[in-house]
């Protein structure tokens, strides 16, 4: 290893001056004599610069006579010198990168120093005119090396080459297999090795190695090459970027069999390497009895997640054998442990053979039902590497705008503003017309406040709907702005907005509740007019049932309720009246009790009082019994009648929905269900094997956003038609029904079975974060804390009282002007630290508690 | 017996002496007995008097107001004694929103009667005093207020009864020597002794009280004037251009209330005298110690200003006394003068009230102010509350609880924390689903006139409840009771409040600042905290502050260090409703201080977000999970799709045709969902 070939890295950032870039050769390829006198000996160093005259840009960097900086030197400690005698643009951009590389190079207890060649003192180190630019490496006052300043291109370049110098021993520089081999013979039972391969000497990613080398240079051999040969012999085609291996030479001990090795996946930044070493470090394998979720082990603290591998006493050593595997394809991605079912108290599924716990504190474990490994590594691989993307992501928004609205409703709102409304379909009342207008005519009025977002979009769809009405009905549409008549709403209990409030002579408003959308306001409006209806006649009572007496309510609700009564119930008449009287708007309600509601009764097997269902879209007509059944009952029951059993879902019905708090068993198909598909359903909801679930489908035609929801599901779109089990309220998992499997009764139950058993894998986790801010505020207390330590003045109690001021309004005003202009400059800084923001409000609590 | 003469009082004025005679008629059989008992007795039927009988007849309860004048407001029958009334009387302003409108209506009382405003009752912008008057008159008489007219209280005492609800009661004799017992005393009473300064000569000084009003008793004459507030102005004013000259003289400088945000002083209309002074005419403005002075009358009756000690020193006749024109020969007042004017004030008429009361002055700087804490009752008796003017002392120079357009809010205040101590009503407040937190804030600071109005005094309080999923919303508390919150308003704060005040910037205003300097205004969001105008500030606790937290929070800080605070930034038009320059800081302020997501979603996006995530937005769990989603309408969601915030799902991929199908671990992060995913988003 006398003669060693290295390749210097050019200067990778243009430095300001054309001149430089030409300067600096593109891929230089220097010989470089390890001369005899550069023995190294790994303690310290020292760098010295030479220069000659001491004007520079550089402050931080100490400047000293040639003389005064050898007697500084102390034994064993290294020093870096650059020896100057001109001043020279380049000189200043080198002393720039020089004074960066002094904080890092002092972690490594080296010094750095600038000497200034005066021409009374000379140095042999101040060299002549033309190899002026060196520096020197020392430790005590034994020069190590001298670095022409190309070499040391930028901070990266001097901390590498410095290192590179000092830990000659702890890094062999290596060009070709062979030299590999040896080492690795040489090391087998004894050490591991990191070896890295980099493109060039000098760049940041030799310097990472190096730094890394600085720390387990002891206890790893490492080995470097800038050979693309080499990397490319041991199967790397990868020559564009650097790579780390770590080669597991010490548990060899039979010297025919090659180490082990683990190719670093991530970039190769000091804390990289230093996280990747760390996880070689760690047991490969490790038997817990503890609940996962108390698991602790370094991987965790590195941000990498766990895998836990369910083992029990009778497979103990085969599932070992394959949590070992595991482990090895997992190393550095994941930490890998045995985990035996036998003496654990934490219940876990049944089937689920693998434990996943993310690094992220809060998520809930994921038990997984996993048949081989390499399911298992993809399923972690995935996840780890999204978390990667989401770093990444969070350093592009590391200013995101705070004054962009994030906000969709106030944003569309305010993109729409310019389009002018026909706001002449409804009549605007104020505080002197409002009495007079709902007392004359009944009237549908909405609330709204002109500066509210949500309230102005749902304007929107409140002037859509009296275009659709215009001229139709005799319902008044009316509107209020209560930024404009602030007590009038106030006094109409009005506190949020928006309201809409149904006004029939001026009393009892009625509040609607329902979506705030044209089409649910427009059936409250027409549902409205006449419920409860009074049935007069049998006859008349059939065409109700049959839903031709109100043909046009039909399309708002699909079921027509009838109740029958015998003309003496009258507090169950009553009760019913009450109901009906509370659904209005949401259901059509009829009464009949006439003295021959037998006929009724008896057709349709009621025994009175009863209620009938008319289901119109199925063509079914079922009764209900109401003895004792109080009017929050008949509401109950009236409302669950509304419920389908199969039902399309919407954007609209969805929370009815969700109400039953049971999962959702959701069959996406673009455009109509296949009738098949609906019958295997009806089937299995008939046997009762769907009680435990919601079953719907969703018409990806009718409901696009449905197409967002698979994807986020599914990585891309899937083959539809697609059934899937969600389970919102417990735990969140989101199974999928085999795609290659028909959708028949048959496949569905069995499926059905296996999800119960447990034996199914989930398809993913629906995330249980919080709702967190999406972007931090502005921090103003600590801009008003730094603006007041700026100007401590302003504190004293003697300025802020008025009665003391006369003397010196001018000097205030001075201070006054200072201020205002001064803390703008410094403190537009946005604070993004949102962990510390409170803290630091808590710490300055009690600086400076003065009495007024 | 009482009510029968309470109701005969109430009938319309008529002739004096039958109301004279009425006390003595119906009230002479009680005297005997224990004195006529009512839980709330008012005195003074002046603005704040019948502030405070509108709010306890409103409530139902057992009051009297006692008036030693035959009808309501007897201040304003005499003062100001040129009539103009410096309190504006802004009859538009361009808005139709009554709370709003009561921001630049300085007159008017609160009431549920839009005819009881004052702007019905004047054209004028400086409207006359006899406006106010009758103003004040109609007040008592549609709303049906008790007030028992020409009923002097002369003297006030406490009887110790442990029955009573503060542990006395409190004895109010009049003039009849007719005792009345009340449970809690509102003094309404003012400020109406005339400010006087005791110096040699200070008998030849005429008072503003009975100086001539008309300007030609002045003609031709050297006037000086003691006093530089309002009223001495408001005199220079009327007699500016009748006299020789007009010197004013008084121991502060001048403070201009468009320097100071103060009303109390010097107010633009009546600086006439500035202006002539500046402009080097002949009258002019001297500052020197009052009590220092003397002055003498020589023998043509003309005065001259001496110094106190020259009087001592010997004992001269009048004509022979040393005067400082003596010594310096260019001393400012060294001219005789025709007349002497004093116009310094008035103060509060301590002088009823017995010892055992402890009605004390407030100190040093507001002497003529009874000393109350900031709930405006009184530190020395429990129950005894002070209303109106006399109240002053809690906001002197800084706020408006001096005048009508302060005090008629500060005395709803204390109305609402006698409703929860003695009948359990609750401080009023309004709860809402944690959604509309932002909604109910922009709401107030830009309509609500109470806190515009007692900026820095009063403030809104918001309560949240556990989880800050809901809150109340409290209207106008004192907030220097802050830390008494709970046991004033009968209101839990156990999970963290906001605190919403309006203020002006800190080192802004003040005596000879120069309030138009250049750059004055701020415009950028992050610089809010600058601001100089008046603008809204909220205020963060995790916990109620404690009294010691209050008393000795920082100098120049309207309330303790909150946990956060945030500035809306200054709006020329005082219209907070920017969208992204006033409420989406705000609304990040709140986020940040609840830790959660209050932004508002169309339904279709709480559609997506409940099945694809285990827990939703704040505003999707009130509104859309409770049936009350917002559809939005096609041409807000092209906006939406336009602004990148909303996917138009329409055109999301088509299924492939290899059914290639991956399940991916995790989805997008909560916070970013409606963020549009790359349409090529890279293979995993």
């Amino acid at each position: 290893m006398q003669r060693t070939a290295w390749k210097y890295y050019p200067r990778q950032q243009d430095h300001n001056t054309e001149q430089n870039r030409e300067k600096s050769p593109a891929c230089v390829q220097l010989q470089l004599m390890m001369s005899s006198s550069f023995n190294i000996f790994r303690v310290g160093i020292s760098v010295v610069i030479m220069c000659i005259f001491y004007k520079s840009a550089v402050d931080s960097l100490s400047e000293l006579s040639p003389q005064k900086y050898f007697s500084t030197l102390q034994p064993g400690k290294a020093s870096l010198a650059y020896f100057c005698q001109a001043d020279s643009p380049r000189t200043s951009i080198f002393l720039e990168e020089l004074n960066e590389a002094i904080t890092p190079l002092q972690d490594y207890g080296i010094s750095v120093a600038k000497v200034n060649c005066v021409k009374e003192e000379t140095s042999r180190y101040c060299g002549k005119e033309e190899d002026l630019m060196k520096a020197y490496l020392f430790r005590g006052n034994i020069l190590l090396r001298e670095f022409p300043t190309d070499v040391l291109f930028d901070v990266n370049a001097i901390v590498a080459h410095v290192l590179f110098a000092l830990l000659f021993n702890e890094v062999k520089y290596i060009t070709t297999l062979e030299d590999l081999q040896n080492i690795e013979n040489a090391l087998k039972g004894k050490a591991n090795i990191a070896f890295s391969y980099v493109r060039a000497i000098g760049t940041p990613e030799h310097r990472a190695v190096m730094e890394a080398a600085f720390v387990y240079g002891t206890t790893y051999q490492f080995v470097l090459t800038t050979e693309t040969a080499l990397l490319e012999s041991i199967g790397n085609e990868d020559i564009e970027n650097a790579h780390l291996y770590f080669f597991h030479c010490k548990q060899v001990l039979d010297l025919t069999l090659q180490c082990r090795r683990t190719l670093m996946e991530q970039p190769l930044t000091t804390l990289n390497i230093h996280q990747f070493i760390k996880t070689m470090e760690a047991p490969l394998l490790t038997e817990v009895t503890e609940d996962p979720q108390q698991v602790s082990t370094v991987h965790l603290q590195l941000g990498l997640p766990l895998v836990f591998i369910v083992s029990q006493q009778a497979t103990y050593e085969a599932d070992r054998r394959t949590a070992e595997w595991v482990a090895w394809r997992l190393l550095g991605k994941a930490g890998v442990l045995l985990l035996l079912r036998d003496s654990l108290e934490v219940d876990i599924p049944q089937h689920s053979n693998v434990i996943f716990r993310r690094a992220e504190e809060g998520v809930p474990v994921e038990f997984l039902v996993l048949d081989d490994i390499d399911s298992l590594i993809s399923h972690v691989e995935s996840n780890v590497h999204i978390e990667e993307i989401q770093e990444d992501e969070d350093e592009d928004t590391k200013s995101p705008n705070m004054d962009v609205q994030d906000d969709e409703v106030a944003e569309t709102v305010y993109r729409d503003r310019k389009r002018p409304l026909p706001l002449e379909l409804t009549v605007e009342l104020t505080e002197e017309t409002f009495n007079t207008t709902v007392v004359a005519s009944d009237s549908i009025v909405l609330f709204y406040a002109g500066w509210q977002a949500v309230s102005m979009a749902f304007l929107q769809s409140y002037i859509d709907l009296a275009i659709k009405l215009k001229g139709t009905s005799t319902m008044l549409l009316t509107r209020v702005n209560c930024a404009d008549w602030s007590d009038l709403c106030t006094k109409q209990n009005v506190t949020e907005f928006p309201v809409v409030k149904m006004y029939k002579e001026g009393k009892n408003p009625v509040s609607y509740v329902g979506m705030l959308g044209t089409e649910d306001l427009l059936k409250f409006i027409q549902l409205r007019i006449s419920c409860p209806v009074n049935i007069t006649s049998v006859q008349e009572a059939e065409e109700y049932l049959s839903g031709e007496l109100y043909k046009d309510l039909i399309s708002y609700s699909s079921v027509s309720v009838l109740g029958l009564f015998s003309p003496n119930m009258t507090t169950a008449k009553e009760d019913f009246t009450e109901a009906g009287n509370y659904l209005k708007g949401y259901a059509i309600t009829g009464i009949y009790s006439e003295e021959d509601v037998l006929i009724l009764s008896d057709k349709y097997a009621a025994t009175l009082p009863a209620l009938l269902l008319s289901r119109h879209k199925e063509g079914k007509i079922e009764s209900i019994p109401l003895a004792n059944s109080h009017a929050q009952d008949i509401i109950q029951i009236i409302t669950n009648a509304l419920l389908e059993t199969f039902p399309e879902i919407t954007v609209e019905n969805l929370p009815i929905y969700l109400r039953l708090q049971k999962p959702l068993l959701i069959l996406f198909s673009d455009g109509s269900i296949n009738p098949q598909y609906k019958k295997a359903i009806l089937m299995l909801v008939k046997e009762k094997h769907l009680d435990s679930l919601t079953p719907c489908w969703l018409n990806l035609k009718n409901t696009p956003v449905g197409r967002g929801i698979l994807q986020s599901y599914f990585d891309t779109m899937p083959p539809l038609p697609l059934l899937v089990v969600v389970n919102l309220h417990s735990g969140g998992q989101v199974f999928a029904f085999p795609s290659d499997q028909a959708i028949t009764e048959q496949n569905l139950l069995l499926w059905l079975k296996k999800l119960e058993a447990g034996l199914e894998n989930h398809i993913t986790i629906l995330p249980a974060q919080e709702w967190k801010p999406p972007l931090p505020a502005y921090d103003f207390l600590s801009m008003m804390d730094a603006a007041a330590s700026q100007h401590p003045t302003r504190k004293d109690p003697e300025c802020t009282k008025e009665m003391d001021v006369q003397e010196n309004d001018k000097k205030q005003h001075e201070d006054k002007s200072a201020i205002i202009k001064e803390p703008i400059e410094t403190l537009r800084i946005k604070h993004w630290n949102r962990s510390n923001w409170f803290k630091e409000g808590e710490k300055s609590f009690r600086h400076d508690n003065k009495e007024l | 017996m009482r009510l029968a003469a309470a109701a005969r009082l109430w009938g319309p004025p008529g002739l004096l002496l039958t109301f004279a005679l009425h006390p003595a008629l119906c009230l002479r059989p009680a005297r005997t007995a224990a004195p006529p008992h009512r839980d709330y007795c008012v005195l003074g039927a002046g603005p704040a008097g019948l502030q405070m009988a509108y709010f306890l007849q409103r409530a139902g309860r057992d009051y009297a107001v006692f008036e030693r004048a035959p009808r309501p407001g007897s201040f304003f029958a005499r003062y100001p004694r040129h009539r103009r009334l410096i309190s504006i009387n802004k009859r538009h302003t361009g808005k139709a929103n009554a709370e709003f409108n009561l921001r630049h209506d300085w007159n008017s009382l609160l009431s549920h009667d839009p005819q009881l405003l004052f702007r019905h009752y004047s054209r004028a912008y400086f409207p006359d005093a006899g406006d106010m008057v009758r103003y004040l008159g109609d007040f008592a008489d549609r709303l049906r207020l008790r007030v028992l007219y020409n009923t002097t209280i002369a003297h006030v005492t406490l009887d110790k009864d442990r029955q009573a609800w503060n542990g006395h009661y409190f004895i109010l004799t009049d003039q009849t020597g007719q005792a009345h017992r009340c449970s809690v005393l509102l003094v309404a009473t003012g400020l109406w002794v005339p400010n006087q300064v005791d110096f040699p000569g200070s008998e030849h000084v005429e008072g503003y009280e009975s100086v001539s009003v008309d300007p030609k008793d002045f003609e031709g004459q050297n006037v000086l004037i003691l006093g530089r507030g309002n009223s001495a102005f408001e005199t220079a004013e009327n007699i500016l251009g009748v006299t020789n000259f007009i010197h004013m003289l008084s121991r502060s400088r001048v403070r201009l209330s468009w320097a100071t945000h103060y009303v109390g002083d010097l107010r633009a209309i009546n600086n006439g005298l500035l202006d002539t002074y500046q402009l080097k005419s002949l009258d002019g403005l001297l500052e020197s110690d009052l009590t220092d002075l003397a002055v003498v009358k020589d023998h043509e009756g003309k005065f001259h200003i001496t110094l106190k000690f020259f009087l001592e020193e010997s004992n001269q006749s009048a004509d022979a006394i040393t005067l400082p024109q003596d010594d310096n020969d260019n001393f400012a007042m060294r001219v005789a003068y025709d007349r002497v004017i004093r116009c310094l004030g008035w103060k509060f008429d301590f002088s009823i009230f017995n010892k055992s009361l402890r009605l004390s002055s407030s100190g040093e700087f507001s002497k003529k102010y009874p000393l109350v804490k900031a709930s405006y009752e009184s530190k020395g008796s429990r129950g005894l509350f002070v209303l109106g003017t006399a109240s002053h002392s809690v906001d002197y120079r800084k706020s408006a609880g001096g005048f009508i357009h302060g005090f008629r809010y500060t005395v709803r205040a204390v109305h609402r924390l006698l409703e929860h101590r003695h009948h359990h009503v609750p401080w009023p407040s309004t709860e809402h689903p944690i959604s509309q937190l932002t909604n109910s804030i922009v709401r107030r600071v830009n309509e609500a006139s109470g806190l515009y109005q007692m900026f820095s005094v009063l403030a809104d309080v918001i309560l949240l409840k556990e989880n800050a999923t809901a809150f109340e919303y409290l209207e106008e508390f004192p907030m220097q009771m802050l830390a008494q919150l709970e046991t004033i308003t009968g209101r839990k704060a156990q999970h963290g409040l906001f605190v919403i005040n309006m203020e002006y910037g800190r080192n802004f205003s003040g005596p000879d600042k120069d309030v138009f300097f250049y750059d004055r205004s701020v415009g950028h969001t992050e610089d809010a905290w600058q601001s100089n105008f008046l603008h809204p500030v909220i205020y963060y606790y995790r916990h109620l502050p404690t009294e010691q937290e209050v008393r000795f929070r920082p100098a120049d800080w309207a309330l303790p260090r909150p946990t956060a605070i945030h500035h809306i930034v200054e709006d020329f038009l005082t219209d907070w409703t920017a969208p992204v320059g006033h409420i989406l800081p705000l609304r990040r302020f709140l986020e940040n201080c609840l830790d959660t997501d209050l932004r508002s979603f169309y339904a279709e996006s709480c559609f997506l977000f409940a099945l694809t995530h285990q827990k939703l937005p704040p505003f999707c769990q009130q509104g859309y999970l409770r049936m009350q989603g917002l559809m939005g309408t096609e041409s807000l969601r092209r906006h939406g799709i336009e602004s990148g915030l909303l996917r138009d799902y329409a055109t999301v991929g088509r299924p492939r045709e290899d059914g290639g199908q991956r399940p991916v671990g995790s989805s997008p992060a909560p916070g970013l969902p409606v963020q549009p995913l790359d349409g090529n988003k890279e293979e995993l």
